[in-house]
């Protein structure tokens, strides 16, 4: 197996598979078709959804399936230093890989000709935002009554020097030793298990990527649980 | 294209009929307001922050500050800005885009009546004359809009700013750790603590606190924002908003009512923030 | 030979959520749910129901789904040459034909028949992918010039209407109004003062708050006697008797949809 490396206690105390405290409710925006709101240790996110309704203009609709439209943006003061409101790079590119990693499970070949607005905003960060906004968006859809193949969890999987964990916080990101941090967000669909958000920021051998992808999988599944009870408890 | 979100043509004539009837749909008088529900520290990242429910309205205000050059004009003196973010998440109505005319309005508003009553001491926000200030961001975000958004806004933005600290920086390095938080709070003048109660008015009738269907209904607002530093209130900034007009009579009761306001109100900002208080020193225990 | 049929996962009123699988072995997949090989998955939020070899789930959030028959109030968005486009707060607008109107209309009239912004009491008579089609021909079906307008979640809908109109009785003889519950979830309350209207509201804003307590009929009778304002008259007799046939005919539709009826 891999050595162990430097990282051999976590900066939390956590066990290397632990995820942080997760606290979750729904219908916190009473305006929306659906909402939740989702949190991971310090990081705190919301996502309502409006929808489905007609798309306008019409030549923007799709005549075969519904089109989801996803909207990520962190508050100003969410952060350390302030970000300025409106949209940034960063964002628009979160706001398109969350898309990616919803699409699989929203049955919108039901929904032709249709739009689903999915907006999540981040209220306090400490890292695994983009996570928290799908689990977070994941709740939203199915409160919202949208028809979904099952649900999908995300999860930040991180590799600290050579110890792969589970939910990174923002201290661990900012770790330095060794092979310093590696950030591999990712998100599961429930039932088939299958991936539907993958992205690497930093290093990772190849042949221990697998073991990365797992821990992940075990970590979307407690999420999953979560989710499921939060919505079913909820009425 | 009718959106589904504007009250239907019925329902505001229902409405309508219903101040002008003072029969309130939620058997509310015409200046009682709905339950105020305050929660602090919804973001352990911002300098201060809160939460403020005004029944179903929900504002969130964070503190950010920053260290920046002083304007030419105000060498001595610590800048403030106040932005609204009227997120998409909050209503059908709300769009992506250029902030509107209602964001830009709603936070120069709530701006002057901070800036022009003296509350905050900018000269303490000096840090080194002609070179070095601190910057003060006021940031709402809504994050459901059941109407009166100016007056929800305007007291989270008050509360943020009295429990704000601030934070940990070297002044030599000119570095801000954020995330550490000193005990210091904002240089504030507690005595000009400025207020705001907006006046809405619906056929011949004046009232305050409008949910969402209300405000649909209205043509025309009238916002005060009122401070008492000695024995009499002072008005630091006043705003008439939409086509409608108001009489001098009207105005006369407006003033009247929105004195009796201003007391209910900073009674509630005493007891949310003596309750915060206490809360924190159970902690600190 | 019949394959055996095991256990049904979740009874009834049982919630639950997308991917769920709900039942196991000689099942029918209903409405909102999909059959996998020996399992049917839930695919929306919602209650199971299950009837015989049928499995479904029905909604309890979300938009209106509109079916064939329901009677919806709609709201005038548009007009075109042959016809109004209508919002009935579901994912697709709705469209009445000029020749589903009772009065002949000239294309010039055309507004002022039916208005842009107007409410108008309509039923649906076919529902096809993105298309739904209305009618104003018909018993009750009319455009809304008074009263009151209550807006309520649809899938609550079933509730307010009660066992053969039961609920809604309850609160008409109540408050003293009459009621025109659309299945989109838009209520028409109209009675002979705004108090009359406003107590019906609020009478609606209570079951829809408690749709999920047992026994709801007692605490409803219950929540009145407490709230009932001194001067509000009521009708009686023979006055509503027909009120509750007359709901019964138009709330058929719903009773298939009411999930978990109450025990009574």
């Amino acid at each position: 197996m891999a050595e162990k490396g430097s990282y051999t206690k976590r900066i939390d105390g956590r066990s290397f598979d632990a995820l942080r405290p997760i606290s979750a409710k729904v219908g916190v925006v009473p305006n929306a078709d659906g909402s939740a709101m989702f949190s991971q240790g310090d990081t705190i996110a919301i996502a309502a959804v409006y929808g489905p309704k007609t798309l306008h203009p019409k030549n923007q609709q799709n005549p075969e399936k519904g089109v989801l439209r996803v909207h990520y943006n962190m508050l100003s003061f969410s952060v350390g230093e302030r970000i300025r409101p409106g949209v940034s790079r960063r964002s628009q590119e979160i706001s398109q890989v969350t898309e990616w990693a919803l699409t699989p499970v929203v049955m919108l070949e039901e929904l032709p000709g249709t739009v689903i607005d999915i907006h999540i905003n981040i209220i306090q960060a400490n890292a695994g935002t983009r996570c928290a906004g799908i689990n977070a968006a994941a709740m939203a859809l199915a409160h919202a009554g949208i028809p979904m193949k099952e649900m999908v969890s995300a999860v930040a999987i991180g590799k600290m020097d050579q110890t792969i964990v589970s939910d990174v916080t923002k201290e661990e990101e900012d770790y330095k030793e060794g092979e310093a941090a590696t950030d591999i967000p990712m998100a599961y669909l429930s039932n088939s298990k299958k991936i539907s958000l993958l992205q690497l920021d930093g290093r990772i051998q190849a042949k221990r990527l697998i073991e990365a992808l797992d821990a992940g999988k075990k970590a979307c599944q407690k999420i999953y649980e979560i989710q499921k009870k939060v919505l079913k408890e909820s009425e | 294209m009718v959106h589904r979100t504007m009250a239907y043509k019925i329902t505001k004539k229902n409405v309508n009929d219903a101040i002008n009837l003072e029969k309130r749909f939620d058997g509310r008088g015409l200046f009682d307001q709905r339950p105020v529900e305050i929660e602090f520290g919804v973001s352990n990242k911002a300098e201060g922050s809160v939460r403020v429910r005004m029944g179903k309205t929900e504002v969130l205000c964070g503190i950010k500050m920053a260290t920046a050059e002083p304007y030419t004009d105000h060498e001595a003196e610590g800048t403030m800005m106040t932005s609204v973010e009227l997120l998409p998440l909050a209503s059908p109505d709300f769009e992506y885009g250029a902030p509107s005319i209602q964001s830009v309005e709603t936070a120069r508003i709530i701006d002057r009546g901070i800036r022009e009553s003296g509350f905050v001491d900018f000269e303490k926000l000096c840090i080194k004359e002609g070179e070095k200030v601190w910057s003060v961001f006021i940031d709402l975000a809504v994050i459901n809009d059941d109407g009166n958004l100016i007056d929800a806004g305007a007291l989270a933005a008050i509360l943020a700013l009295m429990t704000a600290k601030f934070p940990v920086y070297d002044e030599k390095a000119d570095k801000i750790e954020f995330g550490e938080f000193t005990d210091k709070k904002l240089p504030l003048d507690k005595s000009k603590l400025p207020l705001t109660v907006s006046f809405f008015k619906s056929g011949e009738k004046v009232f305050i606190d409008p949910t969402r269907e209300e405000e649909a209904t209205t043509k025309g607002r009238l916002t005060f924002e009122i401070s008492k530093p000695e024995k009499d209130e002072m008005i630091n900034a006043m705003q008439k908003g939409g086509e409608v007009t108001f009489t001098t009579d009207e105005i006369e009761t407006m003033i009247a009512e929105a004195t009796k306001i201003f007391k209910k109100l900073k009674t509630l900002v005493d007891e949310s923030l003596d309750k915060a208080e206490k809360e924190n020193k159970k902690k600190k225990d | 030979m019949t394959k055996e049929k095991t256990e049904v996962k979740h009874g009834k009123r049982e919630i639950v959520t997308p991917g769920e699988i709900i039942a196991k072995g000689d099942f029918l997949p209903g409405d909102w749910t999909t059959k996998e090989g020996e399992e049917i998955i839930a695919n929306r939020f919602g209650i199971v129901d299950k009837t015989e070899r049928l499995v479904r789930v029905v909604p309890i959030t979300g938009v209106y789904i509109p079916r064939r028959g329901n009677v919806v109030i709609a709201e005038v968005a548009d007009i075109t040459m042959n016809g109004w486009i209508m919002e009935i707060k579901a994912p697709y607008q709705a469209f009445l034909m000029l020749k589903e109107c009772p009065m002949y209309v000239d294309e010039y009239e055309m507004e002022n028949v039916y208005g842009i912004g107007d409410l108008v009491v309509t039923k649906i008579v076919s529902v096809k992918r993105r298309a739904i089609d209305l009618t104003t021909k018909g018993r009750g079906l009319d455009k809304i010039k008074d009263g009151m307008i209550v807006e309520i979640n649809p899938h609550r809908v079933p509730r307010v209407i009660g066992k053969e109109g039961s609920m809604i009785s309850q609160i008409k003889i109540a408050s003293g109004c009459d009621i025109t519950v659309g299945q989109n979830g838009l209520i028409w309350v109209r009675g002979r003062s705004k108090e009359e209207e406003l107590f019906a509201k609020k009478i609606i804003d209570f079951i829809v708050e408690n749709t999920t307590s047992d026994g709801l009929t007692e605490q409803v009778e219950q929540w009145i006697k407490e709230n009932k304002p001194k001067n509000l008259g009521k009708i009686e007799g023979k006055e509503a008797k027909e009120k509750t046939e007359e709901f019964a005919e138009s709330s058929v539709e719903s009773e298939s949809q009411e999930f978990g009826e109450e025990k009574e």
